[in-house]
């Protein structure tokens, strides 16, 4: 009982310290793009004596930060789509094709987990220019779709695979086509693997840096994560703004995950749980 | 994309019935098979011939051989580049699997006790995954500044001067800090893996154990651990493909070139300066060798997974 106890302590203790730990530069980040420059150094952690919204002002306006915001999320919400349609299609396929062209095909798939798109960028560069679509955020659609085709197939396929398969016959010798028993049975009870994958993808694309330091430079096809590199390099000195800048970024992203902590969780260790 | 339309028309009535389920599965996998290959496996693939040639900007096009590789490993100037990079990115990913895994498995195991707040306690220690890198790695980068000093303030106010340090500006300090950074926005992730795990194990055992007078601390090495093996495979493995990968943190914290002094060059950092920004002093890409490095990247990830697989196999069917 005693030693109950003493654990619990201990328990609370680190717990404790380590949530501080998280919150501390979470806080300060918060709180010091409400400042103006002077208190900012004078008194980094408490409150704001004066409350200033400059520093919003400035990114929003001169940032384009708004532009940025549209454009990632036309970009996020179009792949997204793409992923869960064709990827829930695939998978279908890879579940009920009793072929080894399905199981070669499946260890094909997610064989990409393992190895980051990252290292074919040169040829996606390439590629992308003979596309036409460089300096557009349109050339990071395809890329994303590609990235997330392994998790989806993977999750999808382990899901589908674990349906009662009498459902399937029934539907069957009732004389439905294959695209009926998927688009009406399958897809409707597929939803929470697809909320798994959905928010899995959400958040590579939505922080994805690389490809559009890769792909892009023009003002008006940046996203946020671009636009966040080149205005922190710009407002090196002036920190009222860089802190608003990188509020903006991380808001959005923080009240989601505040109001669906669970799904966040599922699914950015989607790849691991069944592994 | 319609199978009933195909179905039933007539240009596919000459198929017996087994060729048609074949051709509609194709079409099932169609459309994620074309992006796959065309954007993912393509590029991967053709980044190994790509190597083979030399050229500048967008299109090497002269035919060298595996003059790129010989030049990587025997022309001094290369090789120190790539042997730095690849010594940061071993430091990198060892910070990562002793001190970010070791954490995930302390938290999970505190958190897989029932107590008050358990949830509230999980749901902060993942939050900074759901962050950009890049937004996490300027913050960081901030709060460190000498010039603001957050956290130099705070050892200030402790009484603990000598610790108020540059901690970004130091050849031997950056790269621990930055990957202690790095720690901090990922550390969810294997405790939230190690957590899953935890709760698989029957409470039965462990009650038992404890009735037979284990203590905490047995009950965590003889039974939890040996149990866990199995996690503890995958959370290595991940932890090993994401940080031999690692860039945007690098980017945000010490810039494209690892400052200072190439003390936190990674391979993904040379590979970026080599092949797509350009070095210094010439600033022009040079493709086939940014090719090699990826392919030799490729080639490390390859021989870490596979022989991963192949020892945890071997050990499942011991």
């Amino acid at each position: 009982m005693r030693w109950n106890r003493l654990q619990l302590f201990f328990t609370y203790v680190v717990l404790t310290i380590w949530s501080v730990i998280v919150l501390f530069p979470i806080w300060t980040l918060l709180i010091n793009s409400f400042k103006p420059q002077k208190q900012i150094f004078k008194d980094p952690f408490g409150l704001p004596d004066t409350f200033t919204l400059d520093g919003y002002r400035e990114a929003w306006n001169t940032g384009r930060f708004d532009l940025y915001f549209i454009n990632t999320i036309i970009v996020t919400v179009i792949a997204l789509g793409l992923i869960l349609f064709i990827g829930s299609m695939a998978a279908y396929a890879l579940a009920k094709w009793k072929s080894p062209v399905a199981s070669f095909l499946y260890v094909f798939f997610i064989a990409g987990l393992m190895i980051p798109i990252r290292l074919g960028t040169l040829d996606l560069v390439r590629l992308i220019k003979a596309l036409n679509l460089q300096d557009t955020y349109w050339s990071l659609i395809p890329v994303y779709v590609a990235m997330g085709m392994p998790i989806a197939t993977f999750v999808l396929t382990a899901f589908i695979k674990e349906l009662p398969g009498e459902m399937f016959e029934a539907a069957k010798i009732d004389g439905a086509s294959e695209w009926q028993v998927y688009s009406r049975i399958v897809l409707p009870l597929m939803r929470p693997a697809m909320a798994t994958v959905a928010i899995f993808n959400m958040i590579k694309i939505w922080n994805d840096f690389w490809f559009p330091l890769v792909f892009i430079r023009a003002e008006e096809s940046r996203t946020v994560a671009l636009g966040v590199s080149l205005l922190f390099g710009q407002y090196r000195t002036d920190w009222t703004r860089a802190l608003a800048v990188l509020s903006l970024a991380a808001v959005p992203m923080l009240i989601l995950y505040v109001l669906l902590a669970r799904e966040f969780i599922k699914g950015l260790t989607a790849g691991a749980v069944k592994g | 994309m319609s199978q009933t339309m195909l179905n039933k028309s007539g240009s596919a009535g000459f198929l017996n019935p087994k060729n048609r389920l074949t051709l509609t599965w194709v079409l099932f996998l169609l459309p994620a098979l074309l992006v796959y290959l065309t954007f993912m496996a393509g590029p991967l693939f053709d980044s190994l011939r790509l190597s083979l040639y030399t050229g500048e900007g967008y299109n090497p096009t002269e035919f060298v051989g595996f003059q790129n590789y010989i030049n990587l490993f025997t022309n001094p100037l290369w090789r120190e580049k790539f042997i730095n990079a690849f010594t940061n990115t071993c430091i990198f990913f060892a910070i990562h699997m002793l001190v970010q895994n070791t954490l995930g498995l302390l938290f999970a195991n505190l958190l897989s006790t029932d107590f008050k707040g358990r949830n509230f306690f999980r749901t902060i220690i993942f939050a900074p995954a759901t962050l950009s890198v890049l937004v996490v790695g300027f913050l960081w980068t901030l709060i460190l500044n000498p010039q603001w000093g957050a956290v130099n303030k705070i050892f200030m106010a402790m009484d603990l001067k000598q610790f108020a340090l540059p901690w970004l500006g130091r050849e031997n300090l950056a790269l621990p800090v930055i990957s202690l950074t790095s720690v901090w926005q990922w550390v969810g992730m294997p405790t939230v893996m190690f957590l899953a795990g935890l709760m698989g194990i029957s409470d039965e055992l462990l009650e038992a154990a404890r009735i037979d007078g284990a203590s905490e601390w047995d009950i965590f090495w003889r039974i939890k651990f040996p149990l866990l093996k199995p996690v503890i495979g995958v959370v290595a493995i991940l932890t090993f493909v994401d940080n031999f990968n690692a860039f945007d943190i690098i980017y945000a914290m010490a810039g494209a070139k690892g400052e200072p002094g190439y003390s936190t060059d990674l391979l993904a950092t040379l590979f970026y300066r080599t092949g797509i920004a350009g070095e210094h002093p010439v600033g022009i890409p040079d493709m086939g060798m940014g090719a090699a490095i990826a392919t030799m990247t490729f080639a490390i990830l390859m021989t870490g997974v596979l022989s991963w697989l192949y020892f945890s196999r071997k050990q499942a069917t011991e």
